[in-house]
């Protein structure tokens, strides 16, 4: 059935595309800020920090990519995120495939305990986390990063995912199982491809949490080769002098690929953001 | 190409419900077996129980001549045809066809063969790379078909297949459906709640109520003949007319006291007639054997009943008239062109040798 349109009027359509404007500059100015600033000397930031660069020095990503060992640092963030985001979508998926589809005495309470991981803030769990990463002898890692990601990932994706492997249509499962498909290839060839979307959502929801991520790499991090983007443009930090300009293009460097991997998935993210939305 | 076989099948739900409740049923090599009956009935479960999707409770299942009730659905060489036609949203038409046959290590010529070869026979060689979500109703149902058609099994399960379509396109597909049959010479088990779609393309019908069969027959038989006042109702529209009487018995003769109607009974039409004398009967007949008197001038004098027209429907190839006699209500089929009109008094005729008589205590009919 189809619902008749909302159909907002002229003054409505106007406030309606004053509040997005407003909110689109509020995200934006900072990135332009950000961008502008990436082209400038550290001295220029700060004599004309709004305005056009004087001249271009493009040179200044080259010289954060090399110099400042910037590009060890997104080789890192680089394989904790993608791993993270690969570990935890096939973990999730079986998980939330069997607590979708297979009845079994407790199934309930095991997808209560998983969800239960929404109310609690990871970062609550510093101390432990940092004893029993230190007691397994993964301290300084990049493993203890990928771990911790994986796990405090894992409840909001279990969340998603359960409900869009619920709305798949069981006879769909039975047509594959007729078909000649045992359990692993259900989940991996029929019931996989259909969640698409809500794969994408949690991919990029995680993405861009870990590709952020400074406080865990904080706690377990020591040595330098080891370090992801965020902790290492604290070196830009000087106990004397900030390199602002290094600080502004690595940053700029490393928005690029999750603006990528947000291009490339946007269509399934906003489908699996919406999906339960409208029945169709 | 197998024979299908219920041994004492039982199915009972963890939450008590039993849905199927002691079946049997041989049913033959190559032929059209429809299993109908209301929502609830043990049908569907039935049907699932054969195709591995449900496990029997007890009893034995065989496929051909082997006991499948520990075989693993795709090992059962079925293919099943669901309602909601539960195509691949993700695979193009082709896909969906060959899936079964790729998971079956094929050869690729050969899936490529038997997929042209069913699209063909469906009129969808033109849909192959398509998703399903583009295709309307009855091309998606002809896909389901077809991904059935091309694993050549040994038999079909057909679950309400054209429950989904319009009223049109599903009588379109109920003589298709049994063309393939013609053409493909499978065993088909058949559900569908739709007494019509069972009448017309089963070679035999099975009505079920409440998980128990209540009559296995061909289309006619069971049509003529029910077995009880559930399926003399439940089979054919309009429904049979029923009304509670008394058989009594008089000069000699038998006959239905229904307080406002005397119906009489033809001598020896009911062989045990005589046990159920001065005994509360239910009494049917079905609305085309009740006529009009100008219809039917050579009319006994007796057979005739006064009845007042509540309502005349005309259908265009007929008219049902909704009448009232007394406490009694009931349908006749008459003419289209008939004189009778709403409100009015209205001579009918009961034909006396179409009548039945049904026991008022346990429904069943009485022979």
């Amino acid at each position: 059935m189809e619902l008749p349109r909302w159909r907002p009027g002229k003054l409505t359509q106007i406030m309606l595309h004053f509040i997005l404007l407003a909110y689109s500059i509020i995200v934006l100015y900072p990135i332009g800020i950000m961008l502008l600033s990436s082209v400038k000397g550290t001295r220029e930031i700060f004599t004309n920090p709004y305005g056009w660069p004087a001249s271009l020095r493009l040179d200044n990503y080259s010289k954060a990519w090399k110099l400042a060992n910037f590009s060890v640092y997104f080789q890192n963030s680089a394989f904790v995120s993608v791993m993270t985001i690969l570990v935890l979508l096939f973990v999730s998926s079986m998980a939330a495939y069997v607590l979708a589809r297979f009845e079994f005495r407790g199934n309930r309470a095991l997808y209560m305990l998983f969800i239960s991981g929404l109310m609690l803030p990871v970062r609550l769990a510093v101390v432990p986390l940092f004893t029993m990463i230190r007691d397994i002898n993964l301290l300084d890692t990049r493993t203890a990063l990928l771990m911790v990601y994986v796990a405090s990932g894992i409840p909001f994706s279990i969340f998603l995912l359960v409900n869009f492997f619920k709305s798949i249509p069981k006879e769909i499962e039975e047509a594959a199982i007729i078909d000649g498909c045992g359990l692993f290839s259900i989940y991996y060839r029929i019931m996989l491809p259909l969640i698409g979307p809500a794969l994408a959502t949690v991919g990029i929801y995680n993405f861009i949490g870990t590709w952020n991520d400074f406080f865990f790499p904080l706690i377990f991090l020591r040595t330098k080769s080891k370090y992801t983007i965020p902790l290492g443009v604290m070196q830009f930090f000087g106990e004397f002098t900030n390199q602002w300009d290094m600080l502004f293009s690595s940053l700029t460097i490393a928005i690029v690929p999750v603006i990528i991997i947000f291009m490339v998935a946007s269509k399934q993210f906003i489908r699996g953001m919406t999906a339960g939305a409208v029945k169709g | 190409m197998a024979k299908v076989v219920f041994e004492h099948v039982y199915k009972k739900f963890p939450n008590g419900v039993i849905a199927v409740n002691d079946f049997n049923l041989e049913i033959k090599d190559k032929e059209f077996v429809v299993l109908v009956g209301p929502s609830g009935c043990g049908k569907t479960t039935s049907l699932r129980c054969v195709a591995g999707l449900e496990e029997a409770s007890s009893g034995n299942i065989y496929i051909g001549d082997n006991i499948v009730n520990d075989v693993a659905p795709k090992d059962r060489d079925i293919a099943m045809v669901f309602q909601n036609y539960a195509l691949y949203p993700h695979m193009d038409v082709y896909n969906n066809m060959a899936f079964g046959l790729k998971l079956r290590k094929f050869p690729k010529v050969e899936i490529e063969r038997r997929v042209k070869e069913a699209a063909k026979i469906l009129g969808i060689e033109n849909l192959l790379d398509r998703r399903p979500k583009a295709l309307s109703g009855g091309q998606r149902q002809r896909v389901a078909l077809g991904r059935a058609i091309v694993r050549e099994p040994k038999v079909f399960l057909m679950d309400e297949p054209l429950s989904n379509l319009d009223a049109k396109l599903r009588v379109q597909m109920r003589a298709e459906l049994q063309k393939l049959h013609n053409r493909l010479k499978t065993t088909i088990i058949y559900v569908t709640h739709d007494q019509i779609e069972a009448m017309t393309m089963g070679d035999r019908i099975v009505v079920m109520k409440d998980g128990v069969v209540q009559q296995v027959g061909r289309p006619l038989d069971i049509y003529d003949n029910p077995n009880n006042v559930f399926v003399a109702g439940f089979i054919g529209t309009p429904p049979m007319n029923f009304m509670e009487g008394v058989l009594k018995q008089e000069n000699n003769r038998l006959y239905v006291d229904l307080e406002t109607i005397k119906i009489y009974v033809p001598a020896g039409k009911f062989k045990t007639a005589n046990m159920y004398v001065d005994k509360e009967v239910i009494f049917g007949i079905r609305p085309e054997n009740i006529s009009e008197l100008e219809d039917t001038p050579d009319a006994k004098q007796e057979d005739i009943v006064l009845a007042n027209v509540d309502v005349s429907e005309l259908i265009g190839s007929e008219t049902y008239l909704w009448v009232s006699n007394g406490p009694h209500s009931f349908t006749a089929r008459v003419d289209a062109h008939t004189k009778a009109e709403d409100g009015s008094e209205h001579q009918l005729v009961f034909n006396p040798e179409k009548i039945h008589l049904f026991d008022k205590e346990t429904e069943k009919a009485i022979p």
